[in-house]
């Protein structure tokens, strides 16, 4: 337990962070289960910039070809930890 | 030897709204070879590329853009000065067609959703030039981003439309900014996977077969030879060439089936 890569709790914080600043999200309704579209409001053109955002504070890339599989904010967290994200 | 081919000039890039865009990867050629680039943005896409602009070499400037917005189009001279002193080339890379305009077919779509398209991808070609006309210098070079569209192809409908009539724009533009010193030429590139094409539904329909039909094949993953035609219609070396289409598709346009 002594590795310094950011936890999925920190992913989390982090993203929430970023919908709020993208597209104005509650950082309270930014939980594992919801749908950014149906949940989050967050459409296609929006998802782009939350993408560009996210690749930028994590350090990581999120190629188009993986967009399609992350429908909700866990499948995200686990992607962006999965992909090795710094602090 | 120097081969910067953009060494001194200045541009306008309109069009960067993700790394696949074509504009994109022309904006970073375009650094690459010397060129001094300002972006536009446009709307709710405002924000995405002045993100993308950072990873861009020489963070490039962004203007708010809409060219469906006189206001914007009359204000552009003024935003363009505070960034470069004139301008030696212009990229557009602009269009759109709403969802009742593709992949529907032709014969239901309503004029209202037809004739944004036509304003947004054909009218927009010809209104930014004008915009841009008191800025750009002699020599300067005018690039648009265009599909093929002497035929009709599956699910493009009216956006191939908009497509001819920026064909017909373009050969217009050009005699019309001849006088000026001014050519203007239009890219047809082949299917990419850019935002673009992802909003066209069927487009994976001659994206799977525009491979096997180029005599040099086709990526649809690599905008790379798209944005080398544009820097170099954008730079000095095509002096006497205007009202064209360059086709930058693996040479899909000159075969039959």
């Amino acid at each position: 337990m002594t590795t310094t890569a950011p936890t999925e709790q920190d992913v989390l914080t982090g993203l929430a962070d970023v919908l709020q600043e993208v597209v104005g999200t509650a950082p309270e309704a930014v939980v594992p289960e919801a749908t950014f579209d149906f949940h989050l409001d967050v459409d296609s053109l929006a998802m782009v910039e939350v993408v560009v955002a996210c690749e930028d504070r994590f350090g990581v890339r999120i190629p188009d070809e993986d967009l399609e599989r992350l429908r909700t904010v866990g499948d995200a967290v686990r992607y962006i930890v999965d992909a090795g994200a710094a602090a | 030897m120097s081969t910067a081919l953009l060494e001194g000039r200045s541009l306008l890039v309109t069009g960067v709204l993700t790394e696949r865009s074509i504009a994109y990867a022309v904006a970073q050629l375009a650094a690459e070879q010397g060129a001094t680039v300002v972006l536009s943005g446009f709307g709710r896409g405002l924000g995405v590329t002045r993100r993308l602009a950072r990873r861009l070499p020489g963070d490039p400037p962004v203007l708010e853009l809409d060219v469906t917005s006189e206001a914007h189009l009359a204000a552009l001279p003024e935003a363009l000065l505070a960034h470069v002193d004139g301008l030696d080339g212009v990229l557009h890379a602009i269009g759109y067609a709403p969802p009742a305009a593709l992949g529907k077919g032709v014969l239901q779509t309503p004029w209202d959703d037809v004739g944004v398209a036509l304003q947004v991808s054909t009218w927009s070609y010809v209104a930014l030039a004008r915009a841009c006309l008191p800025l750009l210098r002699r020599g300067g070079s005018y690039v648009g981003l265009d599909f093929d569209a002497r035929v009709a192809w599956p699910a493009y409908d009216w956006m191939g439309v908009a497509k001819a009539g920026l064909e017909s724009a373009n050969r217009y533009l050009a005699r019309d900014l001849g006088e000026h010193g001014v050519r203007s030429n239009l890219v047809a590139a082949g299917p990419l996977r850019t935002m673009a094409a992802r909003s066209i539904p069927g487009f994976g329909e001659f994206e799977r077969v525009w491979g096997e039909r180029a005599p040099l094949g086709w990526s649809v993953d690599d905008a790379t030879p798209v944005a080398r035609a544009c820097v170099a219609l954008l730079s000095d070396w095509f002096p006497a060439t205007t009202g064209t289409v360059v086709h930058v598709d693996g040479g899909v346009h000159a075969v039959g089936a």
